[in-house]
């Protein structure tokens, strides 16, 4: 713990530096509403991301459902916020939200998380399935006409706070003991088993971790966009969040955050080229794939620690 | 310390273990050997919880324990060292050896054990920032053993640890389990290499289709004719 605090507080500097950087470029009218937008939608996607990878990369679980989790955040937002209009209203629905999505994530989890691959993909992605139809249902939800007038009660100070505070504790999460124990039942489950590690257990903790931050992703997009409806967290919208994680490298959070940088400046620039424009994102991603099959940055991850540990070595050899 | 009584595990439809018993006295080393499929491996997993008998006990420092988790057999001090190594290949060597002391209490005494685990495989020290899956067949081997002494276990288990060893190997890791075992650590070896397990063992225990055959001094066991002709080509 007090080892990781020293790391810990040069990430927080990275990130206050970036804050400063954008609320300059904000100030000299550099960033106008147009690529706000932009930055907006990579910092949700970066949570979202963040999450999945958690569940995909670190304990090796294939979830096809991240966008039910997300769908439930966007939801206790939307509808919690319509009636409470405040900055507090927001966060308490985000709460709500979060809890929310880690009770169905529980729910979801005890009985699929026994599958494999392939099939706890299928379990996952019926999940998610399940969420949204019960959302285009229910009466709270507005069905499939969605919400709209959700008060605008998110700036990009909030997501981008919001972003760096949940990466923090995801990595921290990762490397600490319950991240080891998660990371050793993806590597070897007998091995895990042998060790007296609840393999289960472990599984359900990074699924469930991963809804909650999901479900900040969801509540922050609603209270952004201020219109939500069913349809936006289909099957399509899980698989987009896993093309990020997939980019990224598997595994790795700095591919995961310089994809979702990468994609969303991508979709931004093709907006010019108005049909075209999904068939070249498609032709980038199949690119991508086929020359940087691991993704673009791999399981490979920007450390401090490693870097500080490369520099005293060499620093003792020029002595 | 261990004792195994009138064991039956089945392994789906088939009966592998037909009433075994056998018991394992404090600071020993007690081997089981016997051919593929004789149930050896079966025994050590139920006996560290991970499969379920259909009845008998299996009785460690007057409890029995085969009804009881996994977690709680390593914490009551009985860590296993799996078939086929089974360390955890994308996590450096440390973290590996770190998982093995996930379930201690004892945080302050673990950094001795490291060095413990360290003075018994100095190789391990060396490379204890590489990923575990670019040490070699022996290292690893090495590596799985350090893990499971990482737990402090009273008795430890291992499960053909000389498999798809070079010779050089064989002879350093049986040399390693004798200096664990007079360390204090009491040892339940299993093994196809019946000459070595029972050169190094105080007991033996033969079986066959799931039944012990032959018991006996490590000594006794290889001066048998029966077991010679069976396990040790004479």
């Amino acid at each position: 713990m007090k080892a990781n605090f020293k790391y810990n507080l040069a990430w927080l500097g990275v990130m206050v530096l970036g804050f400063v950087i954008i609320d300059a470029c904000e100030f000299l009218g550099i960033i106008n509403t147009f690529i706000e937008n932009m930055l907006v939608t990579m910092g949700i996607n970066i949570i979202l991301a963040t999450g999945l990878n958690l569940i995909i990369g670190f304990s090796g679980q294939f979830s096809l459902g991240h966008a039910g989790f997300m769908a439930i955040g966007a939801y206790a937002t939307g509808i919690i916020t319509q009636n409470i209009a405040t900055p507090l209203g927001f966060y308490l629905s985000m709460g709500v939200g979060i809890i929310i999505a880690m009770i169905a994530a529980l729910i979801v989890g005890i009985p699929t998380l026994r599958l494999r691959g392939d099939y706890l993909a299928i379990a996952t992605m019926g999940a998610a399935e399940i969420i949204r139809i019960l959302i285009n249902n229910f009466k709270i939800t507005n069905g499939a006409a969605g919400l709209f007038n959700i008060p605008p009660l998110v700036t990009w100070v909030t997501v981008y706070v919001l972003m760096c505070l949940t990466t923090i504790i995801t990595v921290n999460f990762i490397h600490s003991r319950n991240g080891r124990a998660i990371m050793s039942v993806r590597e070897d489950e007998i091995a895990a088993e042998a060790m007296g590690i609840n393999t289960t257990r472990w599984k359900l903790a990074a699924f469930v971790f991963g809804a909650g931050t999901a479900a900040i992703g969801g509540s922050l997009h609603a209270a952004y966009i201020q219109t939500i409806a069913p349809g936006d967290f289909n099957i399509m919208a899980s698989i987009a969040i896993l093309i990020i994680v997939v980019l990224g490298g598997v595994g790795s959070i700095t591919g995961t955050f310089v994809a979702a940088m990468v994609l969303g400046a991508l979709d931004t620039i093709l907006q010019n080229f108005g049909t075209l424009r999904m068939i070249i994102y498609a032709l980038a991603l199949i690119l991508i794939m086929i020359f940087k099959p691991a993704g673009l940055l791999g399981n490979w991850e920007f450390s401090f620690k490693r870097l500080s540990r490369r520099l005293r070595k060499e620093s003792a050899i020029h002595e | 310390m261990l004792e195994v009584k009138d064991l039956v595990v089945n392994y789906g439809a088939i009966q592998a273990i037909k009433k075994v018993n056998f018991t394992i006295n404090t600071g020993e080393i007690v081997t089981l050997i016997g051919a593929n499929g004789a149930g050896k491996s079966t025994i050590l997993k139920t006996i560290s919880g991970i499969m379920r008998p259909v009845s008998g006990q299996v009785i460690y420092l007057d409890q029995p324990i085969q009804t009881k988790a996994v977690p709680k057999i390593v914490r009551a001090g009985i860590s296993q060292v799996p078939e086929g190594r089974h360390i955890f290949p994308g996590l450096s060597v440390q973290e590996n050896l770190q998982m093995g002391a996930f379930l201690r209490k004892d945080h302050q005494n673990i950094n001795q054990t490291y060095a413990d685990v360290y003075q018994y495989f100095p190789v391990l020290k060396q490379r204890r920032h590489q990923d575990a899956a670019t040490l070699s067949g022996g290292e690893q081997q090495m590596l799985a053993m350090g893990r499971a002494l990482m737990a402090k276990p009273k008795l430890m288990l291992l499960d053909e640890p000389s498999m798809g060893l070079a010779p050089i190997f064989i002879n350093e890791i049986f040399d390693i389990i004798q200096a664990i075992n007079a360390a204090g650590t009491t040892v339940l070896l299993i093994e196809q290499n019946a000459n070595k397990a029972l050169a190094i063992a105080d007991r033996g225990y033969v079986l066959a289709s799931g039944e012990v055959k032959l018991s006996g001094t490590g000594q006794e066991l290889l001066a048998n004719q029966a077991v010679q002709r069976a396990y040790l080509g004479g």
